[in-house]
């Protein structure tokens, strides 16, 4: 590596989180006890809490998952607070107060002067007029039946709705952290598109009511009934801080017959220092049901935060005719570790999958790709199509590719494209011979290379995203 | 052409340099002025492209001695970008392709850039669009390759011509050919040394690093030098080009050898 490499590659982590946050905490550890205290501190009904101690008990028999191409310290689940009561972060008065590099990040991203405050921490009524922006965006919702709320307000609100469909996708023993999560989760997304009602905006978690403590273990549902479509946007390009280290989120979608949803998520939690210090364990479970004939559910993930990445968003192909995707960028640096990827199951007749899953590796880091597809006996007719890119940037860092296939239906086709290319130094000398320095040519080589994954972001978050790589991978080369 | 009013655009005196630690350069002088057309001509290991690559300033090349002046600069002050925005151009042997970057926005960025460095307008997609057209009729190229990424999947003759389209977008001060007949059919040798001759004016000035006697039926050059184990040995006219065609490279060296004997 090059000394201009080295010096860029090293450049410190500069927003580190600060903010004392007054929370009212469960003792540390997880038990039985714990799990009763989360969810009458929630007001749950009784059927949510043998959800959650049903959970615990599959979880309690399970081991954590070792066949990750990731390392980590083992992680003391006795030593976590599974409840602090979602009291809102300390509000800073004005844009003065906040952290002169933090906003310098949000001009470089390009994230709206108004989404900059909010994002920053400043009580958003001193910059809005009192007309909350939310408060207006939820109106326009109900006006067409959809139901757009945290996972709290619905299982006090719509609790048939969350019993119905809550762990149908994902059951409370499908893994490790899905258990987890399904015993002490404390808040999330919730998302019901009626029956043939086209969302009229792309949904973002930014402007659901209740953002702001999430917590580490987040609970996402979104079901499309029947000829409803909608796309959600999750998380944002702006760095996102957290004082948890471990995440263990669930998201599950459901769409009927001829549903459409299409989840985007860019991902930036804090990834840890140069020498790998600190940063997010981001141990995700996504996974879709395409349940009804021609429906579709699409991942478009963009993962460039986080110290480790253990994410597989997935579709499950039961209807008849119904569509899987799944479009990935996963950018590594310093020692970030990503293990990510995909399963397209094959259960009904004609049902096709795209995975298009483009990895970028630099500085230390490790990025793999492991991606199942599996064709059931019943899946006559079946498709998939899969292209994964590694991109490596210097010489320290590594990039593996995983894929699984399994056909049990001589009437399926499954293609599968790999490759490997490296940034060199004889395409920078190029650019640098026409003029253009090395980091506008790393940011050109990347966009191009990751192209075909932006194209399916919803349009203003493209050129975040965009925008984001480029400052992740900032004088990685040199 | 040699002009009388000519300015001095490239001053070289003594330059060594080496690659993983081996001399390659042992001691290069050499003076371009606006308007010339320079050959070096030589056989392969002497060195040639070596220079080239040297004054761009990849960094594979350690400088170990000598200067350079671009302009009355000294040019080893400037990084590789800013020698290419200052007007030194070099045109790949071998083009590098980047798969994914379309040519039309790798173009336009690459002459904005060096548009802004003169302090004159630059262009928005639609205006380059015209402008980059009308420029690729000089090289007879068709406008699909605005569409495609840089290089990827061009022909050798393409790929030529695409570096003699980046010299007519750059307009450069000075431009160096590294062996861009090389791989060429002579229908696509006519055309890129079509291009070139009329690139070449008073102001500008063309350093053509080649093998053969071939090119500079075309491109016709001023100055002719023959270049052997990292030194120019011998300078001449047009007709010194023709005398190595027909005799080799080897006499030269010969009657160097004799010369300093004498």
């Amino acid at each position: 590596m090059s000394a201009v490499l080295q010096n860029l590659v090293n450049q410190p982590y500069k927003h580190g989180f600060v903010t004392e946050i007054e929370s009212d905490v469960a003792p540390r550890g997880l038990n039985e006890d714990t799990i009763r205290l989360i969810s009458a501190k929630k007001n749950e009904p009784a059927w949510l809490l043998e959800f959650r101690l049903k959970a615990y008990q599959q979880w309690l028999k399970m081991e954590e998952p070792k066949w990750p191409n990731v390392t980590y310290p083992k992680i003391d689940f006795q030593a976590i607070s599974y409840y602090s009561a979602p009291k809102p972060k300390q509000k800073l008065s004005s844009m003065d107060e906040v952290d002169p590099e933090l906003l310098r990040t949000f001009e470089k991203l390009g994230v709206p002067m108004h989404e900059r405050a909010a994002l920053a921490g400043v009580a958003v009524d001193v910059i809005f007029d009192s007309v909350s922006v939310a408060t207006t965006y939820k109106q326009k919702l109900a006006e067409v039946g959809i139901i757009f709320c945290s996972i709290s307000e619905a299982v006090q609100m719509h609790p048939d709705l969350v019993k119905q469909y809550l762990g149908a996708v994902v059951p409370v023993g499908d893994n490790y952290y899905a258990a987890l999560n399904s015993a002490v989760f404390t808040d999330g997304t919730f998302c019901f598109l009626p029956k043939g009602v086209k969302c009229p905006m792309d949904l973002s978690t930014y402007f659901r009511i209740n953002t702001e403590e999430s917590g580490q273990f987040e609970r996402t549902l979104i079901i499309a009934e029947e000829d409803a479509s909608v796309s959600y946007l999750e998380g944002c390009t702006a760095p996102k801080f957290d004082t948890n280290q471990l995440h263990a989120a669930v998201v599950e979608l459901v769409a009927l017959d001829n549903a459409d949803i299409k989840y985007s998520t860019v991902q930036n939690w804090y990834a840890g220092d140069e020498n790998g210090l600190g940063g997010i364990y981001n141990f995700v479970t996504k996974r879709g049901l395409a349940k009804g004939v021609n429906s579709r559910v699409s991942w478009t993930q963009v993962e460039t935060g986080s110290a480790i990445t253990w994410k597989y968003p997935s579709c499950i192909l039961q209807g008849d005719n119904s569509v899987g995707e799944f479009y990935s960028v996963a950018v590594t640096n310093n020692y970030q570790q990503a293990d990510t990827g995909t399963k397209m199951v094959h259960l009904g007749k004609n049902t096709r999958s795209t995975i298009v899953s483009k990895g970028i590796s630099a500085g230390h880091s490790n990025n793999s790709y492991r991606g199942l597809v599996r064709i059931a006996p019943t899946a006559a007719g079946a498709r998939n199509y899969s292209q994964c890119d590694s991109m490596l940037i210097g010489d320290q860092c590594g990039a593996n590719t995983f894929p699984y296939i399994q056909v049990r239906n001589h009437s399926a086709k499954v293609e599968h494209e790999a490759s490997t290319s490296k940034i060199g130094e004889d395409q920078l000398f190029y650019f640098a011979q026409r003029g253009i320095g090395n980091e506008e040519a790393v940011s050109m080589i990347i966009n191009g290379f990751c192209k075909d994954v932006f194209q399916q972001l919803p349009m203003e978050f493209a050129v975040e995203a965009t925008k984001l790589l480029g400052f992740k991978l900032e004088g990685s080369v040199g | 052409m040699i002009y009388q009013d000519s300015k001095t655009l490239l001053e070289v005196r003594g330059l060594r340099a080496t690659v993983n630690g081996i001399e390659i350069l042992k001691g290069i002088d050499l003076t371009v002025r606006s308007g010339e057309v320079h050959a070096i001509m030589g056989t392969n290991g002497s060195g040639k492209s070596t220079f080239a690559k040297v004054l761009a300033g990849h960094n594979a090349y350690k400088v170990t001695g000598g200067s350079v002046t671009f302009e009355g600069n000294d040019l080893f002050g400037l990084e590789p970008e800013e020698r290419a925005r200052a007007g030194l151009f070099l045109a790949f042997q071998y083009p590098i392709e980047i798969p994914g970057v379309a040519n039309s926005h790798f173009l336009r960025l690459a002459y904005n850039t060096v548009q802004a460095q003169r302090g004159r307008d630059e262009l928005d997609p639609l205006e380059f669009e015209d402008f980059v057209r009308e420029k690729m009729k000089l090289l007879e190229m068709n406008p699909d390759f605005l569409d495609r990424g840089v290089n990827e999947g061009f022909s050798g003759g393409e790929k030529k011509r695409n570096e003699i389209l980046q010299m007519a977008l750059l307009e450069p001060r000075l431009a160096i050919l590294d062996e861009t007949d090389s791989g060429l059919d002579i229908d696509a040798l006519r055309i890129v040394t079509n291009g070139v001759n009329q690139l070449a004016n008073k102001d500008n000035a063309i350093i053509l690093v080649t093998h053969y006697q071939r090119l500079l039926n075309y491109i016709e050059p001023d100055y002719v030098h023959v270049m052997t184990a990292g030194r120019i040995i011998k300078t001449g006219g047009k007709a010194l080009a023709l005398d190595l065609e027909a005799r080799g490279y080897d006499w030269v060296g010969v009657e160097q050898r004799d010369a300093a004997g004498a």
